[in-house]
């Protein structure tokens, strides 16, 4: 059992804790830490795996922004968590059968299926091995070259995103009594005050139609 | 010994399994409910990852930089709109969403 192994088996123990936790924790701040900590155990896996750009690409991207976010948005929120740990326990039994049994029969059939591919293969880029590569500049030979439509989508769907993030949760508060200086600047004399013109003598009106004389 | 492919997919499939049982456990709780879906994604990457070292294909590793992308924007959303659910019912009790009647 080599020192990789050893790694291996340390960073997945502590990633199965951590998401064990994940879903059991009361304090819903708690549970995204250990989300974080859960991250942070695979992208040292990813680096066994040598996946360094993608590794370091999982901390920055989501153990610096997307769990910060979650993290906001759990302190922001004032949560009874007693009454949405409703049936927790009741159906924890059922569901820890359910999960052992997917874990054993997939381990059962992962483990041994996949003999072929015992030795990690060299990947080829470009006709020369990845070996003398380093890993991010293989990945981004291929995503400026291969991908790179997806690559536009994959933006497009980010800036959507964000407006949409944005969007929805903006809003206009009602007592706000801001206002914009740049109407205050534009505004004129006719926007203010207008003159109306009165008739200083005005012709009696016509007398009305004798129609309540009628019988 | 020596790690083979089986040992991540293993973990992939234990990670997943993991997430599939928060969503029975925390069926009220929306928070949650979002994170055991980042978890299930965390495990897929993981899949991919592995299958890309050991068949040598670097497209497995240009997958999971979408997969990253599009769950950093569903997040996002759904934060959003977990936010906005809050603001208008002071909850995140997935019972009382029921405004639809679906």
């Amino acid at each position: 059992m080599d020192v990789k192994t050893g790694f291996f088996f340390l960073f997945s123990a502590v990633l199965l804790f951590a998401a064990f936790r994940v879903i059991t924790a009361r304090n819903p701040v708690h549970a995204v830490l250990f989300l974080m900590l859960s991250f942070s155990q695979a992208s040292a896996i990813w680096l066994l795996l040598k996946a360094e750009f993608l590794a370091i690409t999982l901390v920055l991207v989501y153990l610096g922004a997307v769990m910060v976010l979650f993290l906001f948005v759990v302190m922001m929120l004032d949560i009874k968590i007693d009454q949405l740990r409703q049936g927790f326990w009741k159906h924890l039994p059922l569901a820890v059968t359910l999960g052992a049994v997917v874990v054993l029969e997939m381990a059962a059939v992962l483990l041994t299926g996949f003999r072929v591919s015992d030795e990690p293969a060299v990947a080829q880029v470009i006709g020369q091995p990845v070996t003398d590569v380093d890993n991010a500049k293989e990945l981004g030979i291929l995503l400026y070259t291969e991908y790179v439509y997806p690559i536009q989508v994959a933006a497009c769907i980010l800036l959507v995103a964000m407006i949409a993030a944005i969007a929805l949760t903006l809003r206009q508060r009602k007592d706000s009594k801001a206002i914009d200086p740049s109407i205050q600047v534009r505004v004129r004399a006719s926007d203010r005050m207008s003159i109306v013109k009165v008739e200083t003598t005005r012709a009696a009106p016509p007398a009305a139609a004798p129609e309540e004389n009628k019988p | 010994m020596t790690l083979t492919l089986g040992h991540y997919l293993t973990l992939g499939a234990a990670l997943f399994a993991i997430a599939v049982v928060g969503i029975f456990l925390n069926r009220k709780n929306l928070i949650v409910l979002l994170m055991a879906i980042e978890l299930m994604l965390l495990a897929v990457n993981l899949n991919f990852v592995a299958f890309s070292h050991y068949l040598g294909d670097m497209h497995g590793q240009v997958f999971v930089f979408f997969i990253l992308t599009v769950a950093a924007a569903e997040s996002a959303i759904g934060l959003a709109i977990l936010v906005l659910l809050f603001r208008n019912k002071s909850s995140i009790n997935v019972d009382e969403l029921n405004t639809l009647k679906g």
